[in-house]
């Protein structure tokens, strides 16, 4: 097991390099000056813009600002924003709860729904039921989210008036930031009414953002289960005349569960990619809107040490599943 | 099941046929796709107005208006374009945003994966690494960087999206090729002086095709959905183009006012997507008998 997990992280650091590589040569690319566009309409004299240059490091040669970076990177230091002047890392872990909070409830939603929906379709299989979720599930894999998005919007903000459309919470509440997680800090803060104002501003984004995980765990937990209720095992079990809810929900389930935690885990890179634009939508102030916004004020060490931060994050949980499939699971251990 | 008069073997297009028409879905898919690709085809006959024409007297009517120039079946836009008309052209974008991502990637993805495969070693090492890379970004947020590198457009829309679908060829085609090269009929060819190019590609990669035909049929709605969504953040096809994911964003604004300029574009990105997965459903099942249906 040992070795499984050195050797998958062994397989991390060229990966890293790669992605630093990537990061910082493809934004040495973008079109635009950074420093003429820090500027903005007033314009720089040439003094100045040296100054700002060297200030930059964009007067080094391309080779020595990687190495730099590197070093940098090594030290923990992700450079400081162009436009808000704070350092990457501070400016990234002061948006990433609120990211965080959404894709946990994204997949707390998935999870909860599309376990049971897979295990009651794979039990009661070519029912009404078993086809209504597969077209249903289906069409959920096929969603566009960002119209999805809208259409709810339509519907449940401006048709109804039952949720807000935009923020993490209503302006008029406020009060320390503790775990960063706003449902939390809503309840610390014991203001009447704020958590179910951060609860509202959560529903929306969360059913965006969980619908396309929803439409996989349905379909996964439904073909799981149905190749481990062929199995030997299952048989012996209702042979020996227990419940058949006992023999679904702990022989067969316990067992099928295996891959489809395996694809939960994998869908840290879709989360990512949906919260960009859900974030966008919905106005959520975490890391997809603040990578979007980067991209589009060309700040480069911003969408820089997002980049890396982004693909860091997904390499690791991916790391983890992988050892925890691993672990459960000991044939893929001794694979190549 | 009755008994079988003649014993040949069917050819292998009928029997793809006899597993493809199973599914009823997948023939469902297929009808829709037809229909998608004629319409998209004959878009100029087919459509009542010219996308680009701007009603005035007209500015987001409701569906099914009687406009003085006729009837705006879907409504009009904020400039007084008929709808129809636009998603009709719009699918033409689509639909050519799907062949080009996947023809791009598929080939590009088959020789890279054949390469790592055949010959292994540092090569394999050195391939392999550079897809792993591509993969620890997630995909959108990769094309978005590469579009604002190389400039908003369609063109650009549709290289970055081709780039990061590609691994996914690789790792298939790799994965087919080692299972592959240690047969006897890859050592037979081989005895018989076939060189590395033709055991590649004729040996080969024939008995590779079928995981890779259905990643092409998921890869071409993935493409699809994600020039829509490049589209929408202003990164993709740059209005007037009635591109689905574009219009969307134009819409965006009027989203309390006027209802079809938003459901209609959407709904078309959701049908395309639907009926090509509906039939990568079915191509799985027909080509792939280790991932048939369970």
């Amino acid at each position: 097991m040992i070795g499984f997990l050195l050797r998958r992280l062994g397989l991390l650091i060229p990966t890293f390099i790669g992605v630093s590589l990537v990061a910082f040569f493809f934004i040495r690319m973008l079109p635009g000056d950074p420093v003429l566009l820090l500027a903005g309409e007033r314009g720089l004299s040439p003094e100045r813009y040296a100054e700002l240059m060297s200030a930059f490091g964009f007067d080094q040669p391309l080779w020595k600002q990687y190495g730099l970076y590197i070093w940098d990177l090594l030290h923990g230091d992700f450079g400081t924003s162009i436009s808000t002047k704070k350092p990457v890392f501070t400016e990234f872990f002061t948006l990433f709860p609120a990211t965080l909070e959404l894709s946990i409830c994204a997949v707390i939603f998935a999870t909860a729904l599309g376990i049971p929906a897979g295990v009651i379709a794979a039990v009661k299989r070519g029912s009404g039921f078993d086809h209504t979720l597969m077209s249903t599930a289906l069409i959920g894999y096929s969603m566009p989210i960002f119209w999805w998005a809208l259409l709810l919007i339509i519907v449940f903000s401006s048709g109804l008036g039952w949720t807000p459309v935009s923020g993490r919470i209503s302006l008029m509440f406020f009060f320390p930031k503790v775990t960063g997680f706003m449902l939390i800090d809503s309840l610390l803060s014991s203001q009447k009414g704020a958590f179910l104002s951060a609860l509202s501003h959560l529903i929306l984004p969360t059913i965006v953002l969980g619908t396309i995980p929803l439409a996989v765990i349905a379909r996964q937990t439904r073909s799981a289960m149905l190749e481990v209720l062929g199995e030997d095992y299952i048989r012996t079990a209702r042979a020996k005349g227990l419940s058949p809810v006992r023999v679904v929900a702990i022989h067969a389930l316990r067992n099928a569960l295996i891959p489809v935690i395996t694809t939960i885990g994998l869908q840290v890179g879709t989360l990512m990619a949906g919260a960009i634009l859900t974030e966008t939508i919905f106005s959520w102030p975490g890391i997809g809107k603040w990578m979007v916004d980067s991209i589009f004020r060309r700040d480069y060490p911003s969408v820089q040490g997002g980049l890396v931060m982004i693909a860091l994050i997904v390499m690791i949980v991916n790391l983890v599943v992988d050892a925890l499939y691993g672990l459960v699971n000991p044939k893929i251990r001794h694979q190549r | 099941m009755t008994a079988v008069s003649a014993p040949t073997r069917p050819s292998q297009l009928k029997e793809f046929w006899r597993y493809f028409s199973e599914n009823r879905g997948a023939v469902a898919g297929l009808v829709l796709f037809v229909a998608l690709v004629l319409m998209a085809v004959a878009a100029p006959i087919v459509a009542p107005f010219d996308p680009d024409q701007q009603f005035r007297d007209n500015l987001l009517a409701p569906p099914m208006t009687h406009g003085a120039a006729g009837l705006f079946v879907l409504g009009t836009d904020a400039l007084g374009r008929d709808i129809l008309s636009r998603l009709i052209f719009g699918a033409r974008f689509s639909l050519f945003i799907g062949v080009v991502v996947v023809s791009i990637s598929l080939i590009g993805g088959i020789v890279i994966g054949l390469v790592a495969g055949f010959f292994r070693g540092i090569v394999d090492i050195v391939i392999m690494r550079v897809m792993d890379v591509i993969l620890a970004f997630p995909s959108l947020l990769l094309a978005l960087t590469l579009v604002a590198v190389l400039g908003p457009g369609l063109v650009n829309a549709m290289i970055a999206i081709a780039i990061v679908a590609q691994p996914h060829y690789v790792r298939l085609t790799r994965a087919a090729v080692m299972a592959e090269r240690g047969r006897d009929y890859v050592t037979s060819a081989r005895v018989a002086g076939a060189g590395a190019l033709w055991l590649m590609f004729v040996t080969i990669l024939p008995n590779c095709m079928a995981p890779l035909i259905v990643q092409a049929a998921l890869s071409f709605s993935g493409a699809i959905l994600d020039a829509a969504a490049l589209g929408f953040l202003g990164m993709g096809a740059q209005p007037p183009t009635p591109e689905w994911g574009t219009m969307l964003a134009e819409a965006r604004e009027f989203i309390t006012r006027a209802w079809w300029v938003v459901t209609f574009p959407g709904l078309a990105i959701l049908i395309t997507v639907l009926a090509i997965n509906l039939m990568g459903d079915g191509l799985r099942d027909a080509l792939d008998p280790k991932l048939k249906r369970s």
